[in-house]
């Protein structure tokens, strides 16, 4: 079981070119701002919008090809949408049922195989509850249930977790992260989290205006993002410029130390938590240190997220103890100082 | 709490209206029921051709809303969800019967289902049905006129509900007759419910395109508001016994089927 697709869709401002392989047992994240055209292309491959072009792949079998397009109740996929969708007028375990009614299976067989997924995503004795009697947390476990219960070869979750508050997005997220696994067939998730991305994917596509900017395991997309976008999303400060030695001079201006020699373009990452900010010039002699304005100030759990402008723009991590004590306020002038070898480097 | 009571207080410009809107709805049926002769009610209601009319209303009222059904509620689909062109054009002809007189609409049915009429002396060469100042002329009629009261009802339910369940539907295996059948019918049901409702309460009261196509013979197609109507001419009490029956027969049926359906389409 395996998904190749390779999508080209226009539909007003959106001019969508993805394309993308998802291996058996694979969890492929695709990850993007709102109006990215993610969701369109998760259509697409459902079968609910035909491409203007391209093809989509199956096991082999051609879902969407020249001159042929699956309608969406003939392809062998499950799909969780963002607000479960139950249907509000049938219970819970026929909600789970439908698909195994429409495809054939006798009344009986799909009761007992509803029943048996309701206990896998732990919501034995819900079976005969309408879905408004539910929690989003328990409609989401049973969308996923309705999802998989057919054994599609193709599972596609269209942001599965935003509907859901913080805390029971976190048990959602281990549950689905464990159903996932044990699932066989090709799994496509599209979010604007990346947590959700990086918890729940073996691989990470990063798509801006229709186009892949980024693919790379969770690992490789957090640790060197290549575009502000990912960057941000991952907490990074992300400084293109030109290596030299143990030196990057930066696009924007400013040079920045690194602890390994850099040659050509490259990007350098500082995460926020190796920004350190003085009040007064530090002593020493730290190779990195830069004048900086504070920008924008936003409280972050313990610590407070400082935005800095100045030569070299970056983002810090300040303790919430510390920026009351160093007297910090928005418009005050800092130094930041950061060591060589916080600093990641990687060609562009 | 005097929040709650601001809120419910209404502003002089709109009470005086409101309650004379009230007054003027309310006081002809008030008045129908000062004047009601209840002493004569018995033997008046026992009347022959009282029951005869009574059962001929309520049998080609229900018959007319299943036609309307079968009819209708496809009919509503298509302007609610097809993207045929000429949508417009099918919604403007569905509601021209709501607009247009009765009485026009039932000079309509004659001229073409008539014996003369285009289709009707089709219909009387190939098989020898006539039409017209028949029962089945009645329930022609009836349907004619309050069909649209069901089509637009179900066609602002489809709309009102929520598409992608349909879409569900489809990535679960379900084509689109059976997303029909099974998803989309149940989830419009409160709507159809409460358009079928309207139908039959327009179909009960139906009176010119009636009494134009299907003529007015006793047992055949004289329906209760035609027997009001020639009641009034020579016995105006026996004319308000009938009325206040058929307000009686329409009243409860509203509030019977309110509860059921018509309050939970309003609800949704």
């Amino acid at each position: 079981m395996s998904l190749r697709a390779s999508v080209r869709l226009r539909r007003g401002t959106l001019d969508l070119q993805l394309d993308v392989e998802v291996a058996d047992g694979e969890v492929l994240a695709v990850l993007g701002p709102n109006g990215a055209g993610k969701s369109s292309f998760l259509r697409v491959l459902a079968g609910l919008l035909p491409p203007d072009a391209g093809h989509v792949t199956v096991d082999g079998a051609a879902w969407d090809a020249d001159g042929v397009h699956l309608p969406a109740h003939r392809r062998a996929l499950g799909m969780v949408f963002q607000d479960a969708l139950l249907f509000p007028h049938l219970s819970v375990a026929d909600n789970v049922a439908f698909g195994l009614r429409t495809r054939g299976t006798g009344r009986t067989a799909a009761r007992r195989a509803a029943g048996d997924w309701l206990t896998r995503v732990g919501l034995e004795g819900m079976a005969d509850r309408r879905p408004g009697e539910l929690s989003g947390g328990q409609a989401q476990r049973a969308a996923l249930a309705r999802a998989l219960v057919g054994e599609p070869a193709l599972l596609l979750l269209d942001e599965p977790l935003s509907a859901l508050d913080a805390r029971t997005r976190l048990t959602v997220r281990a549950e689905l992260r464990r159903h996932l696994a044990d699932f066989a067939g090709s799994t496509v998730l599209v979010t604007h989290d990346p947590v959700d991305a990086m918890a729940l994917a073996d691989r990470v596509v990063v798509v801006e205006d229709g186009r892949v900017v980024q693919t790379g395991t969770p690992q490789e997309i957090a640790r060197r993002p290549r575009t502000d976008y990912v960057a941000r999303l991952v907490g990074l400060s992300l400084l293109p410029g030109t290596g030299s030695g143990t030196q990057v001079r930066l696009d924007g201006g400013g040079v920045v130390a690194v602890a390994e020699e850099a040659r050509g373009t490259v990007f350098a990452a500082v995460r926020p938590e190796s920004v350190t900010l003085y009040v007064a010039r530090p002593e020493g002699s730290p190779r990195n240190v830069w004048r900086a304005t504070i920008a924008g100030a936003t409280p972050h759990g313990g610590t407070v997220r400082c935005d800095l402008a100045g030569e070299v723009p970056l983002v810090a991590d300040v303790t919430a103890t510390a920026f009351a004590e160093l007297g910090l306020a928005v418009g005050a002038q800092v130094w930041a100082t950061v060591k060589a070898s916080e600093v990641a480097v990687y060609s562009r | 709490m005097s929040r709650a009571r601001e809120g419910a207080r209404v502003p002089a410009p709109l009470l005086v209206p409101a309650t004379v809107g009230v007054l003027f709805l309310a006081l002809p049926l008030v008045g129908l029921l000062i004047r009601t002769p209840w002493s004569q009610l018995v033997p008046q209601l026992t009347a022959p051709g009282v029951g005869q009319a009574l059962r001929l209303s309520l049998v080609s009222a229900t018959l007319a809303t299943l036609l309307s059904l079968l009819l209708g509620v496809p009919l509503a689909w298509v302007l609610a969800r097809s993207r045929a062109r000429g949508r417009a054009v099918l919604r403007a002809l569905v509601t021209v019967p709501l607009v247009l007189p009765p009485v026009v609409g039932g000079v309509a049915l004659f001229l073409v289902l008539g014996r003369q009429g285009i289709v009707g002396s089709w219909l009387d060469d190939a098989f020898g049905i006539t039409i017209p100042f028949t029962t089945t002329a009645v329930v022609i009629a009836e349907t004619f006129v309050a069909m649209p009261f069901l089509v637009i009802s179900v066609e602002g339910a489809l709309r009102a509900a929520d598409a992608r369940f349909e879409e569900v539907a489809a990535t679960l295996g379900a084509g689109r007759w059976t997303t029909f059948r099974r998803v989309t019918l149940p989830l419009v049901a409160p709507g159809i419910a409460a358009g079928a409702v309207l139908c039959w309460a327009r179909a009960l009261g139906e009176f010119g395109a009636t009494i134009t196509f299907a003529g007015n013979f006793p047992g055949t197609t004289q329906t209760m508001p035609l027997a009001v109507y020639l009641a009034l001419q020579r016995d105006p009490d026996a004319a308000i016994v009938l009325s206040v029956l058929l307000l009686v027969v329409s009243l409860g049926t509203l509030l019977l089927l309110r509860d059921r359906w018509v309050g939970r389409a309003g609800a949704a």
